[in-house]
């Protein structure tokens, strides 16, 4: 690329060619009004806003969509250039609302901001000001049509960004109006960016509309405690309480955008189910009472009980600091009974790792990959930004190949796909790996001995053997499997004969850090030697006589809750720390207020090992503590040394050391060795697919009424293929009889014909499938 | 009248014969051996494009631009796809000449084509045709299936390597999609809005590939240049204004229709051609160049030549050539309010100053014809047109802000009259 | 969508066939390019251009509903409001008003009772104010279900046009 020498506003600069006025304008600091231009988006050149003065052009130029020429001069403020923008803007405002005083984006609104420096004092139009009827988004997305400037960022940012053009802007002239097709409600997980993006009050957040404004709130950072990509965070807070949550730029990590979960989950902090006092269940019956009579009671309890009779538990989606506590206090008591892997199945890499899983790649790579094979993933729901990345890389020509259980749409092109029983995963990732080898012409790995290089298989291989950037990823679906050490051993080996990177897509907010403090059965903190102990699955299968749980809801956040509620039910007895009261008041002895990730200081290890601590932006509500102040006060009650820490700080030095990030990334390694691949069985009958839900992976989540509203919130349904809906006499849209071990349940029948044969589809994760059992496995249905 | 004998009809002549728009007739006068020519003897691209310079061919479409030095821009050796598209979309309020090429003439459009696809290493055409036409879009299709048949498009033209295949696209109501980025948008099946440039269709244009488009009266003249050379077409017509050029005339005359004239004939002589001002009533005002150019009083007018460089001096533009003849029993108030509201109507509406400021006008206007005038509107006008005018992304902005600015300029007394007399001069 | 909705909007072999046409005209990796076409087509058998035809058309071809809608609403010849048998579309731009568009206007009013905009109670005709179509020299003229081009119109002329339609 070659340098050219221009001049902004009698400044010379050096801007590469193939930039335009804008970006040489933000390069050196010189700001250009602009509605349309978006530094992520396609350019537009319709607002005009950005007019500006280039000597010798015979009218003035938009900056955003102008090429710089060598040796070109620029005027950002002469009178000329600010005669075009007042003339913009007037035309801006004939027909928009004077309703700055009543509307959200007061005080953050470009329009009202920019009307201030160019706008005339009164307007000189007269006519019938334009009215637009409302369009009905969905539950988080409110709309003042009548205030929309047509920039079209909105519609741009779902062509090019979440992947799907549900705004649309049909009509002409003066007529077009930005909506939806036949008022469906907006259903991308990206969706609340349209919130950012929009630069008037058209497009807000519903669940913030007029709860405060924007002046009145202060704004604090922190980190999402969602999916594993660690969302940077601002957190708008008013009178101790989260009104609302924007995304806080980082290129690194989320770049400007936010999921919806980590935008909209807020709503689910101050729901009238908070636990706000120690409780304690006395001959059945529930009392409140003290933090330090709450504690004693635990700590003499669990005196009396034998270490390995005790299960400590908690979800990945809790800081580090606790998790660390959480081990180290088990540790202490000589028992190596932790984990936070809840949903995993096989546990059989536990001695066959040399280190924790992460995604193999720093998160910004994901945007430029050329070929990719993504094996058992929800890619969309599961990770929706990371998704958006691999579009990207899907948009440079990168070529994108899926193994999956189901075929849910990835908003993108798909060069190869192969959508497999859960049972046959690992087959099918043993044909691409045998299809390599012939390709280059090595040996056909043992691993891949049964697998079966059909033209698919071929088809993914040569992709993967082309490019320049590639990588193999493991999703949810294929961790929580019950052949997962298989799968990973084959996608290892994929990647090695394909030169690409390995990686791991981390489950939860904290998937790495757990693993990184220790919260696993076999080994302490990167990887120390320690007390080993149960996992989570056998922790669970078998009941112990005392379970120590953090925000761990078995009902929902297990592979199979009735194996799990039945352990805990069995228990003698039971600790819940948790921000919710829930359905533990049925099951547990003892509840603890601890602080959401809100209310708390702690850290998150995202799924490339970036280590983000955070402070809380709230006050504990009512008599909540941070979880890692308990554990501590607890390993205190129980005589254990080392729980000296004065803060989360303190705990995070004496599980990482003082350099947490390098020792992290040292302790990362998805290398494994010693797999055997057992051929896979030949099942008859019917399976199960299950995946959790992307609003209802966690306890915040759950409770957050507007995400709840949303179509990805639906009931869970049965869904097979129509030949299966034949096969077994129902209907579709019928109704059908499931059952795994338990009991039955009954559901809708859906057709998908996107799954594959004999298989069952029905979410985990969710209240009303909590009564099935294992999330993969055999699986009956009948007419009801 | 054969293509092979020189005649001041480059486009028009087959109207006279039977059955105009067939290929027997088209082939019996000489149709498509300017293709078999080029294509067989193999002529390189430079020489047709300096013969198109030295003919001095400017586009018929509406800006006038050379079509040689147009053609020149185009990376030809640029291996992968390269389109050449023809503008049939005519929707500019006056023109009515292409539709007349399409249903009379067809084949020599497309033989213009398939040399510009062979010049310009285009293997794909489109012919973009206006949706209110459809029988004309009918007749076309008639005459790609003939050419076809016939083997003047396909594969290995004429026994040749050169392959050639041409489709139709019929537009379906909508005037921006006359304009060339809009037209491009709108074979992609989206709406169509004009792109900003750069970049230009040349490097950038169907499908993100390079495209040249031209007019389709600029396009059916090149079988005649090829035929003929750029000297004999430079002849037709005066310097700078190559050949004879397709009149359209509308409005107060006897005869409306179109007329080929070489560029330079006086108007007069075109206003006798199409039979005069009707019922003998006196000339008030022509708009010489289709709706968009500024409008002329009826002195000016007289006195101009109809070429590109003799309307431009006069202070408005030839356009597309058509020419709106109004008499005297117009009242310019009600002629101009017709014409902001086609503005207003056909904004594609995502400039700020087009989407907003031709209603806006369209509103004044309407007000003030209305009997709501007031003092201040004509400056209001004369300022809203000013500020939508070089603001915008496309030319309907200026296409919206001229007719005002010129009316009020040549017509002021009579908005004057209506704004303090509540009604009509005329 | 369910089954049996799609069932009522399928189009015609004739239509598809058509379609499938269209799509052949451009780069196989460019199937939206035939939208234009598509939803002429499918305006022609089915009257006008109800929201689910424009789905089915939009899948037909493999791009997102509401690109399809856009379409359909940004050129004026689709109908996405129902419309009479008998579509007749008036010009009455500058040329057109200057050859007596305007009393034509008038007259069709007169006759049909209905304004621009409007359909006749027996569903018979639809009105439409029209913009430039290209034939100026011809004015005052109109167009019949968008297809058809009348010419040279006097009050007689209208009067004979719409005696003939049924
Ligand atoms: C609003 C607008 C409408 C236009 N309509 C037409 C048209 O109907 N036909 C046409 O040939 N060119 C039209 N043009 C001009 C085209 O953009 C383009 O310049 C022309 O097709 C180029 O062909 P030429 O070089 O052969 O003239 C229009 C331009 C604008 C801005
Ligand atoms: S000037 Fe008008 S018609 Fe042209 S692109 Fe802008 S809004 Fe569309
Ligand atoms: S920011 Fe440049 S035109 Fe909108």
């Amino acid at each position: 690329m070659a340098t050219l020498n221009i001049e902004i506003d009698g400044r010379t600069l050096q801007v590469e060619s193939g930039d335009t006025i804008m970006d040489a304008a933000n390069q050196a600091g010189i700001t250009i009004p602009h509605f349309c231009y978006h530094k992520k988006l396609s350019i537009a050149a319709n607002c005009r806003m950005c007019l500006v003065q280039v000597e010798k052009a015979p009218k003035p130029l938009p900056a955003c969509a102008t090429p710089v020429t060598d040796g070109m001069k620029v005027y950002t403020r002469s009178e000329y250039a600010i005669n075009a923008q007042k003339s913009v803007m007037e035309f801006l405002l004939i027909n928009h609302p004077l309703d700055c005083p009543i509307c959200d984006q007061g005080g953050e609104c470009t329009l009202q901001d920019l009307a201030v420096g160019y706008g005339g004092s009164s307007s000189r139009y007269q006519e019938i000001k334009r009215v637009v009827r409302e369009k009905n988004l969905g539950p988080l997305i409110a709309t003042d049509m009548t205030r929309c400037i047509h920039c079209s960022r909105c519609v741009r940012f779902g062509q090019e960004i979440a992947g799907v053009m549900e705004l649309g802007m049909p009509g002409r002239g003066e007529h077009t109006e930005v909506m939806p097709f036949l008022e469906s409600q907006v259903a991308s997980e990206l969706s609340g960016n349209v919130i950012d993006l929009c630069p008037v009050g058209a497009l807000t957040s519903k669940p913030f509309r007029y709860t405060a404004r924007s002046w009145e709130l202060s704004r604090r950072p922190s980190i999402s405690p969602h999916d594993s990509l660690g969302s940077n965070l601002e957190v708008h807070v008013k009178d101790n309480k989260v009104m609302r949550v924007l995304p806080r730029e980082n290129e690194d990590v989320n770049e400007c955008w936010l999921a919806d979960r980590d935008r909209f989950s807020y709503e689910g902090l101050n729901t009238a189910e908070r636990l706000t006092q120690p409780m304690v269940k006395h001959n059945g019956q529930w009392v409140e009472t003290t933090w330090q009579a709450a504690l004693e009671f635990v700590a003499d309890k669990l005196k009396t009980i034998p270490a390995e009779q005790i299960g400590a538990l908690s979800t990945p989606y809790r800081p580090a600091e606790e998790l660390f506590l959480l081990q180290k206090l088990m540790r202490g008591m000589g028992c190596g009974n932790v984990d936070h892997r809840l949903r995993q199945s096989d546990f059989s890499l536990d001695d066959k790792a040399h280190g924790g899983f992460w995604l193999g790649m720093p998160v910004t790579y994901m945007s430029r990959l050329n070929r990719m094979l993504v094996v058992g993933s929800n890619l969309r729901k599961d990770h929706p930004l990371m998704a958006h990345r691999i579009r990207e890389s899907v948009r440079w020509y990168g070529e994108l190949n899926l193994i999956n259980a189901h075929e849910d749409e990835f908003l993108g092109k798909v060069h190869a796909k192969r959508i497999v029983a859960p049972s046959r995963l690992a087959t099918a990732l043993a044909g691409v790996c045998r299809a390599l080898a012939e390709l280059k012409n090595l040996p056909v790995p043992e691993l891949a001995a049964h697998g079966v290089a059909d033209d698919t298989a071929r088809k993914m291989a040569e992709s993967l053997s082309g490019g320049e950037t590639r990588a193999v990823f493991l999703g949810n679906m294929a961790q929580h499997h019950p052949s997962y050490s298989q799968i990973h051993a084959l996608a290892q080996e994929v990647a090695r004969l394909a030169g690409a990177s390995f990686g791991v897509l981390g489950e939860a907010a904290n998937s790495v850090g757990a693993v990184a403090v220790g919260a696993i059965p076999g080994c302490g903190a990167l990887g120390q030697p320690a007390v080993k102990g149960l996992n989570a699955q056998q922790m669970l299968a078998q009941p112990l006589r005392a379970y120590l749980l953090l925000s761990v809801e078995a009902e929902l956040d297990t592979h199979d809750p009735v194996a799990a509620m039945a352990s805990i039910n069995a228990a003698e007895f039971v600790v819940m720390m948790s921000p919710y009261k829930g359905k533990s008041l049925d099951y547990a002895d003892v509840l603890l207020p601890i602080a959401p990730w809100t209310e708390t200081s702690g850290t998150f290890i995202n799924t490339e090992g970036r280590v983000q601590s955070f402070n809380a932006v709230v006050k504990p509500l009512g008599e909540t503590r941070p979880a890692w102040k308990v554990l501590r006060v607890l390993g205190n009650l129980l005589g254990l040394t080392g729980f000296e820490h004065n803060d989360s700080k303190e705990v995070l030095r004496d599980a990482l050391g003082d350099t947490p990030l390098g020792s992290v990334q040292a302790f990362l390694d998805n290398e494994v060795s010693g797999v055997r691949v057992e051929p896979p069985s030949s099942g008859e009958g019917l399976e199960r697919v299950a995946e959790v839900p992307i609003y209802q992976t966690d306890a915040v989540v759950r409770r957050s009424p507007s995400l709840q509203m949303t179509l990805d919130a639906s009931l869970p349904v049965a869904r097979m293929n129509s030949r299966l809906i034949a096969k077994l006499g129902l209907q579709e849209n019928g109704r059908v009889s499931v059952r795994q071990t338990a009991s039955a349940l009954t559901l809708k029948v859906q057709r998908d014909d996107f799954l594959p044969d004999n298989c069952v589809r029905v979410p985990s994760g969710h209240p009303l499938t909590a009564g099935l059992g294992p999330m993969f496995g055999p699986i009956t249905a009948e007419p009801v | 009248m054969s293509l092979l004998k020189p005649t001041h009809q480059v486009c028009s002549w087959t109207q006279a014969l039977d059955n105009p728009a067939s290929l027997a007739t088209y082939v019996a006068n000489g149709g498509y051996q300017a293709l078999r020519r080029v294509v067989t003897e193999q002529v390189t691209g430079d020489a047709i494009i300096a013969e198109l310079k030295t003919s001095a061919l400017r586009g018929r479409g509406g800006a006038g631009f050379p079509t040689g030095l147009k053609w020149s821009f185009m990376p030809r050796a640029f291996p992968g796809d390269k389109y050449i598209v023809c503008n049939s979309d005519e929707g500019e309020p006056g023109t009515f000449k292409d539709r007349d090429i399409l249903r009379h003439n067809p084949h020599q459009l497309i033989e213009g084509m398939a040399i510009a696809g062979y010049v310009l290493g285009a293997r794909v055409g489109y012919n973009y045709i206006h949706g209110e036409i459809f029988d004309c879009y009918e007749i076309f299709e008639r005459a790609l299936q003939e050419a076809r048949e016939a083997g003047y498009l396909g594969d290995k033209l004429f026994g040749t390597d050169f392959n050639f295949q041409l489709h139709a696209h019929h537009g379906y109501g909508a005037y921006i999609c006359g304009e060339e980025t809009a037209l491009l948008e709108s074979i992609e099946g989206k709406k169509g809005q004009p792109r900003f440039k750069p970049p230009f269709p040349a490097s950038f244009g169907l499908y993100g590939k390079p495209t040249t488009i031209n007019n389709t009266e600029t396009l059916a003249s090149v079988p005649w240049i090829v035929q003929h050379g750029g000297q004999a077409f430079l002849e037709l017509g005066k310097p700078n204004n190559g050949g004879p050029k397709l009149f359209s005339v509308s409005g107060h005359v006897n005869k409306p229709g179109n007329y080929e004239v070489p560029l330079g004939t006086p108007f007069a002589e075109l206003l006798e051609m199409a039979g005069g001002v009707r019922n003998g009533h006196k000339l008030k005002a022509v708009i010489p160049g289709g709706s968009s150019a500024p409008v002329l009083p009826a002195d000016v007018m007289m006195d101009c030549t109809m070429d590109f460089d003799s309307i431009a001096k006069a202070g408005s533009m030839l356009g597309s050539g058509a020419v709106i003849v109004m008499d005297e029993t117009v009242c310019m108030v009600r002629a101009l309010e017709r014409l902001s509201y086609f503005y207003f109507e056909e904004s594609c509406g995502q400039c700020t100053p087009c989407r907003e400021g031709t209603g806006w006008m369209y509103r004044v206007i309407h007000r003030i014809e209305h009997g709501q005038g007031r003092p201040e509107d004509m400056e209001l006008l004369n300022s809203v047109a000013g500020r939508i005018g070089g603001h915008t992304i496309c030319a309907l902005g200026d296409a919206a802000a001229m007719p005002v600015q010129s009316f009020l300029k040549h017509f002021g007394r009579e908005f004057e009259h209506h704004i303090e007399h509540k009604r009509c001069m005329v | 969508m369910a089954n049996s909705d799609r069932d009522s909007l399928r189009l015609s072999q004739e239509s598809l066939a058509a379609i499938d046409a269209e799509v052949a005209k451009y780069p196989a990796d460019q199937k939206q390019s035939a939208v234009m076409g598509a939803l002429r087509i499918a305006q022609a058998e089915k009257g006008w251009l109800k929201p689910e035809l424009i789905e089915y058309v939009a899948e037909y071809l493999d791009m997102p509903a509401i690109a399809a809608y856009e379409v359909a609403t940004f050129y004026n010849m689709y109908d996405t409001k129902p419309v009479g048998r008998h579509k007749i579309t008036l010009c009455t731009n500058l040329p057109c008003a200057l050859m007596g568009a305007n009393e034509i206007a008038e007259h069709l009013k007169q006759r049909l009772g209905i304004g621009f905009g409007e359909t006749t109670e027996d569903g018979r005709y639809t009105l439409k104010e029209g913009e430039c179509m290209g034939a100026c020299g011809d004015a005052p003229m109109c167009l019949h279900n968008n297809h058809k081009m009348h010419t040279h119109l006097t009050p007689e002329k209208v009067d004979e046009l719409l005696d003939k339609l049924k």
